[in-house]
């Protein structure tokens, strides 16, 4: 064996069945005796055993094996990962329940058919005469059997089930409703005398058993077949992740792993066009990442040594190295999903009332069937009381659908958090989704939010110069420097000089703190800072150029002056500048009928700037940080559904007590915790978008409501026959399962059009 | 009224009472969690057309698993849902699947399938 294999490697292992700490000692013990151990260490509170050991005496599975000798499990590494294999598992069971669904539909509805025309037939007198209704009714029955036995078997386990739990639910209706049909039609097939001797006619309803099975199952499987739709965002969010890796050995050689292998620290290769594995920091290389599947920016973004990758964005042309920072569950993507996941089991308060009736659903209307069947009987004439009854009493059961109830907001949260995600905005909850459609008032933070946060070069003023050639002084000066404002210029000037030549350098460089800095290139003195820095220098400047500078001033920009050799030559304006989308989406917000309210720690004048640049009319300015929540309640206070935007730290309590929180480019962690919708796209644009989508699911929620209320509460009378007195109408069973098989595909499908949910303009 | 119809009457009437009384006013049952020596509140809860036990006492500010098993392939009990607690699952038919949380608070807690049709409820004290 050569020494290289038999490098030290270090594996972590989830240990499984520990209750104890002295249970900790003896899979340490266990595993630091297993040959080709270096060493073990076990930790009780994380469960975890990290062991180093020589790869060439010992791999996982002997250390595996360790652990069990010592009475104790090892779990399966990676949970992300173990998430969408379970995912897969789950898909694949439930592929194979529809295909089972589908045969049992195909069944019933091929019988259903028979059972039907045969039914039909008897209607024709001529036939009627010549046939034996006697063994026509017993060949009915032997083709409903399978219908009931085979298609509809799952309805009655299920009833049965939940009758034991003293729970009822559709399938309860469904089993109760065919079932009575049945045992009827069974009756008049076996013991015809029995009715004849009391003047009632022995009809059969196998058509209705029958053909009411077969269109609850259409429904079931038009219902399945839309619900897999509803997570569909969920599942291409898992999808993104890539399946391997291409780590690099400490060796050198460079090695594709599959992505659960990775561990924190490994040094990762990404060649162009591939998928960033895992979250980490780039240590060499440079390249634009596309990262629009988790932000929502559809513009690649540039990124160089010390510039955070994330797991599933996409390389364009460039490569790079990135060193691990977070793996499995910890990385962005996951976080994301999980929140998405949690947002989807949420409940939005608007459901209340929903919940509120599903739970007493079924047994009311099981009641209100059998009272139906009482009435029928008490008050319809003797000959035809019996089959209106029984009629009316299945009408009523099949009809009633606590599914539309049930599917009716869930459904439509589901599509609609999936959407948002895919367009960089995530939604914590169902409440944020319901709250942000209130919302009356949306307050911003102006910095990092309205504006890019970062100052940056606005104006350069240098009459009769030659701007390339100053440029090129200006920067060898703020390139020594450490100043923010410096790294604006530096910034800026290299934008200036696409060919990027050969820097000039600089000598002597002074930094003079709350003044600028001075050096010396190409042999001329340079000074870059205030006017506080040339009165130090005896530097006077022309009175054209200083007017020039207050009038930057006055427009809220901090000024530079750039002196050479002596003589103020520019000036160099410099402002947090705003962002290009700002105006365009405060433009929007407000064009929704929502007030837009600006709030800046700056002075008046400043803020009054900005606003006016962006179309804000109203504004606080001279907020300090830990005034922002209050003026949030002072919106409140008058009456304000108020949602507010911000990005930093010292936003969150702000963004805590608005009725609704929205953070901003994927803020710090602490803001995303305070808000109710984090926005990963660093632009108000989000803003619009949640609002936007807010609005058309609560408008669809609404719907789906107004519908499955209103379907039931017409439904159930109309089949108990309360039209009957009036019209003579009375509801065919089967017409009932075919409206109680449409009405929940109707919701499920109205749900489904938030899909097509884009931002308009 | 002939004595069919009071009989039908009679009957219905009773069969009425008798659906309301045993849904909504039985008793339930109810089971307390165990503490496992890790300081882990388990319940195992059977999934079949309903929840049972369907109403689990667990002990405020210790973590709970609650072990779902499925012991059906009826869709009506595919996910479980507990939105006070934000959590939608998929139950896999015939697999157990575990659900931790962390009570906080103390209250009921409904929990329910994804139409809300089968009713459970987590009872923190």
């Amino acid at each position: 064996m050569s020494p290289a294999t038999e490098a030290t490697e270090t594996a972590t292992l989830d240990i499984e069945g520990m209750s104890c700490a002295a249970c900790a000692s003896a899979v340490e013990k266990s595993l630091s005796r297993a040959p080709g151990v270096a060493s073990a260490l076990v930790n009780f509170a994380t469960e975890k055993a990290t062991v180093q050991y020589r790869a060439g005496q010992a791999s996982p599975a002997t250390l595996k094996a360790a652990v069990e000798n010592a009475g104790y499990g090892v779990a399966e590494h990676a949970p992300s990962i173990s998430a969408a294999e379970r995912g897969a598992a789950l898909d694949q069971q439930k592929a194979l329940a529809y295909q089972k669904l589908k045969r049992r539909f195909g069944v019933a509805v091929g019988l259903a058919v028979i059972v039907m025309a045969l039914s039909m037939l008897m209607l024709w007198p001529a036939l009627m005469q010549r046939v034996n209704t006697q063994w026509l009714n017993y060949g009915l029955l032997l083709l409903t059997l399978p219908v009931l036995l085979y298609s509809g078997r799952e309805f009655y386990v299920s009833a049965w089930n939940g009758f034991q739990h003293r729970a009822a639910n559709m399938d309860t209706l469904v089993a109760v409703g065919t079932g009575a049909a049945f045992l009827y039609s069974l009756a008049a097939t076996l013991v015809p005398g029995f009715f004849t001797s009391r003047g009632i006619r022995p009809d059969v309803y196998y058509d209705t058993t029958a053909t009411i099975i077969a269109l609850i199952l259409l429904g079931k499987v038009l219902e399945l077949r839309a619900k897999t739709q509803t997570s569909a965002a969920m599942k291409s969010l898992l999808g993104l992740q890539a399946k391997t890796a291409r780590v690099v050995r400490p060796g050198g050689q460079e090695v594709d792993v599959p992505l659960e292998q990775v561990q924190l620290h490994d040094l990762v290769v990404v060649r162009p066009g591939e998928k960033v594995a895992t979250d980490g920091v780039i240590t060499d290389g440079q390249s634009a990442l596309n990262e629009s599947m988790l932000t929502g920016e559809s513009l690649p973004v540039e990124k160089q040594a010390g510039d955070p990758v994330f797991g599933a964005t996409l390389n364009t042309t460039g490569a790079f190295r990135f060193k691990v920072t977070k793996v499995g569950a910890d990385t962005l993507l996951a976080q994301i999903v999980q929140l998405v996941e949690d947002a989807q089991g949420s409940r939005a308060p608007i459901q209340r009332l929903a919940d509120k009736v599903s739970a007493v659903f079924v047994p009311t209307v099981v009641v209100i069937a059998i009272l139906t069947f009482v009435l029928w009987f008490d008050l319809a004439p003797v000959a035809t009381r019996l089959p209106l009854a029984l009629v009316s009493f299945v009408a009523v059961l099949i009809i009633a659908c606590p599914c539309a109830l049930g599917l009716a907001t869930p459904t439509a949260i589901m599509v609609s958090t999936g959407k948002g995600a895919e367009n960089g905005v995530l939604i914590r909850n169902a409440e944020a989704l319901e709250k942000a459609y209130q919302v009356t008032t949306v307050l911003l933070d102006k910095t990092g939010t309205i504006t890019r946060g970062e100052p940056a070069v606005t104006d350069f003023v240098a009459p009769g110069q030659d701007a390339g050639q100053l440029w090129q002084l200006v920067a060898a000066v703020e390139r020594q420097s450490e100043h923010p404002l410096a790294a604006a210029v530096v910034r800026y000037a290299d934008a200036q000089r696409p060919d990027r030549a050969a820097p000039l350098a600089a000598t002597g460089f002074r930094a003079i703190a709350g003044k600028g800095a001075a050096a010396t290139v190409a042999g001329q003195a340079v000074l870059v800072g205030n006017t506080r820095l040339l009165a130090d220098e005896g530097v006077a400047p022309a009175p054209a150029l200083a007017a020039r500078a207050a009038q930057l001033l006055a427009q809220a920009k901090t000024v530079l002056y750039v002196a050479v050799a002596g003589q103020a030559v520019g000036l160099i304006g410099v402002a947090d500048t705003v962002r290009d989308t700002s105006a365009a989406a405060i433009q929007r917000l407000q064009a929704q009928g929502i007030e837009v309210v600006m709030m800046t720690g700056d002075n008046p004048q400043t803020a009054a700037q900005v606003a006016g640049q962006v179309g804000i009319t109203r504004y606080f300015a001279e907020v300090l940080p830990g005034g922002k929540a209050a003026k949030v309640k002072e919106l409140q206070a008058e009456g304000k559904v108020v949602a507010m935007v911000g990005d930093g730290i010292n936003d969150a309590p702000a963004l805590a007590q608005a009725d609704l929180g929205l953070a901003i480019g994927a803020g710090t962690d602490v803001a995303m915790e305070a808000a109710g919708i984090t926005l990963m796209h660093s632009d108000l644009s989000g803003v619009v978008t949640a609002i936007e989508l807010s609005r058309q699911t609560m408008r669809t929620i609404k719907q789906n409501l107004f519908f499955a209320f209103v379907y039931n509460a017409s439904g159930i009378p109309i089949a108990a026959g309360l039209l009957y007195p009036f019209f003579g109408w009375l509801l065919s069973p089967m017409l009932a399962a075919a409206a109680m098989a449409l009405s929940s595909v109707s919701v499920l499908t109205n749900s489904l059009r938030l899909r097509g949910f884009s931002v308009k303009g | 009224m002939d004595t069919a119809a009071v009989i039908v009457t009679v009957a219905g009437l009773g069969l009425a009472a008798f659906v309301l009384w045993y849904f909504f006013f039985s008793a339930r049952q109810t089971a307390s969690a165990v503490s496992s020596s890790g300081g882990v509140q388990e319940v195992s809860i059977n999934v079949k057309g309903g929840y049972s036990p369907s109403v689990i006492e667990v002990e405020r500010g210790k973590p709970v698993t609650l072990n779902f098993y499925r012991d059906e392939e009826n869709s009506c009990s595919e996910e479980l849902l507990m939105p006070d607690f934000s959590i939608r699952r998929d139950l896999p038919a015939f697999q157990t699947t575990p659900v931790e949380l962390l009570p906080q608070v103390a209250g009921r807690f409904e929990f329910t399938c994804g139409m809300g049709m089968l009713r459970g409820a987590l009872v923190v004290k």
